[in-house]
């Protein structure tokens, strides 16, 4: 089973009406498939099927006349490279998760 | 197959889950510390008294996560999953095959030979980095153990299976001393395999790293559909998961064992993680246990081949697969369970 890592960065325009609520809506179906990173950064592992299903809502919240959407797929030497500085860092949701 | 397989540990007292969206919130003392998509998780196990909101746990039944609890001295608890997965069909040639004499041995037959092979082989590895003291004391078992597999082959009835496999197991725990390293064991000895409760460091690692991997093959196998508590090998008794006791004969020495011995010859577990209740019952202490769920975990992400299926697996999935391999043999689409094998 090959499974994807998928980097989603979005911008969203919250000075119009609209623009909180969609915020909160694409966060949510960020959070709903993977782990926050950053404030508007999330790094998904999922399966080809998942990830059909996730980018087809992210599209379908978010604004194209005001926002920006943007996806990084890494592979998984290039996902495990990464570096970390600073605070929060974040869950690894493959490595051991005890608390 | 889900995303991930997962499991989420809990081991601080008094933990809170709740579900937010399709995440496993968890809060400790008031303080969010962690969010975990749902499907990444394929089981919870509570270590110690943690509340889940209904709304979490129906979540979890819903998308077949099993929810375990373990009092704090590591015994198991309950284990709460949804209807029972899987279909009625193979449950059904289960118990069929599980009334029937002769089928009932071939399984219990491959089971052993499986635990006794893997149990041969993490001797003859540890063999090889052994003090020299030891080597020819270990080259002994080996042999042993060599012996008792050709006579496994012949065995005729399910006694004689379970007596070749005590003696099996006597002579491969005969032989943990020689495997405990000077150094880095210091303080450790092992002198034969006591439980409920274990009343030595040694004893509370194994019994506890079994309990956990008890879990993990009740889990794959409800997961294929098969009921974890009618066995081949182990006797049917209420409470008891006996299929589940089956499945993991192959995995208590390449995984717990193995594990054990890395932590206690490396020096990461030292005696005075652990203390003595009053009953005589040993425990590891807290953060020794934390420690030793991170290796566990860690453990069961190592690579290892399925010489059977020909593909690179972990020894987390290895259950599971072979849970699968178990339910195609019950079905007849196997002539015989292959047990997994670890390589020389």
């Amino acid at each position: 089973m090959k499974k994807l890592t998928v980097l989603i960065c979005y911008d969203v325009r919250v000075s119009d009406s609209e623009g909180p609520r969609r915020l909160r809506r694409i966060a949510r179906a960020c959070r709903d498939h993977g782990v926050r990173v950053q404030f508007s950064v999330f790094e998904c592992i999922l399966e080809p099927k998942d990830w059909v299903v996730l980018r087809a809502r992210l599209l379908s919240e978010f604004d194209a006349a005001g926002d920006s959407l943007r996806f990084y797929f890494l592979d998984a030497d290039t996902a495990k490279r990464t570096e970390h500085h600073g605070v929060r860092l974040p869950l690894d949701v493959e490595g051991p998760l005890i608390l | 197959m889900t995303t991930a397989l997962n499991t989420l540990f809990i081991t601080v007292e008094g933990t809170r889950l709740n579900k937010e969206g399709e995440c496993v919130v968890v809060t400790i003392q008031d303080e969010k510390k962690a969010e975990v998509p749902l499907r990444h998780l394929r089981s919870v196990v509570c270590l110690s008294r943690a509340w889940l909101t209904p709304e979490l746990m129906e979540s979890c039944i819903e998308s077949g996560i099993h929810v375990s609890f373990f009092g704090v001295t590591g015994r198991f608890l309950a284990r709460v999953e949804g209807v029972p997965g899987g279909n009625v069909l193979l449950r059904r040639q289960q118990f069929r095959a599980a009334d029937d004499a002769a089928r009932t041995l071939e399984l219990a037959r491959a089971l052993v030979i499986g635990k006794v092979s893997n149990a041969r082989q993490f001797i003859l590895h540890a063999r090889r980095d052994a003090e020299a003291a030891h080597a020819s004391e270990l080259s002994e078992t080996a042999k042993r153990l060599a012996i008792h597999l050709r006579t496994l082959e012949s065995v005729s009835d399910l006694d004689a299976l379970r007596g070749v496999e005590g003696i099996a197991a006597r002579d491969y725990f005969e032989a943990f001393p020689a495997l405990l390293k000077k150094g880095g064991a210091e303080g450790f000895s092992f002198e034969g395999r006591n439980r409920r409760p274990p009343r030595d460091p040694m004893n509370a690692l194994l019994s506890f790293g079994y309990a956990l991997l008890l879990q993990d093959c009740a889990g794959a196998l409800s997961g294929v559909g098969l009921d974890p508590a009618v066995g081949f090998l182990h006797e049917e008794r209420p409470g008891r998961l006996s299929l589940a006791l089956d499945l993991m004969e192959e995995f208590r020495a390449p995984v717990v064992d193995r594990l054990v011995f890395s932590l206690v010859n490396r020096g990461q577990l030292k005696p005075e993680d652990f203390r003595t209740e009053f009953a005589g019952a040993v425990l590891l202490r807290d953060e020794a246990r934390k420690a030793f769920l991170v290796a566990y975990q860690t453990a069961k992400q190592a690579k290892v081949r399925h010489a059977f299926l020909e593909q690179e697996t972990t020894w987390g999935m290895a259950p599971h697969l072979q849970a699968l391999l178990l339910a195609r043999t019950v079905r007849g689409e196997l002539d015989a369970y292959p047990p997994f094998a670890m390589h020389g």
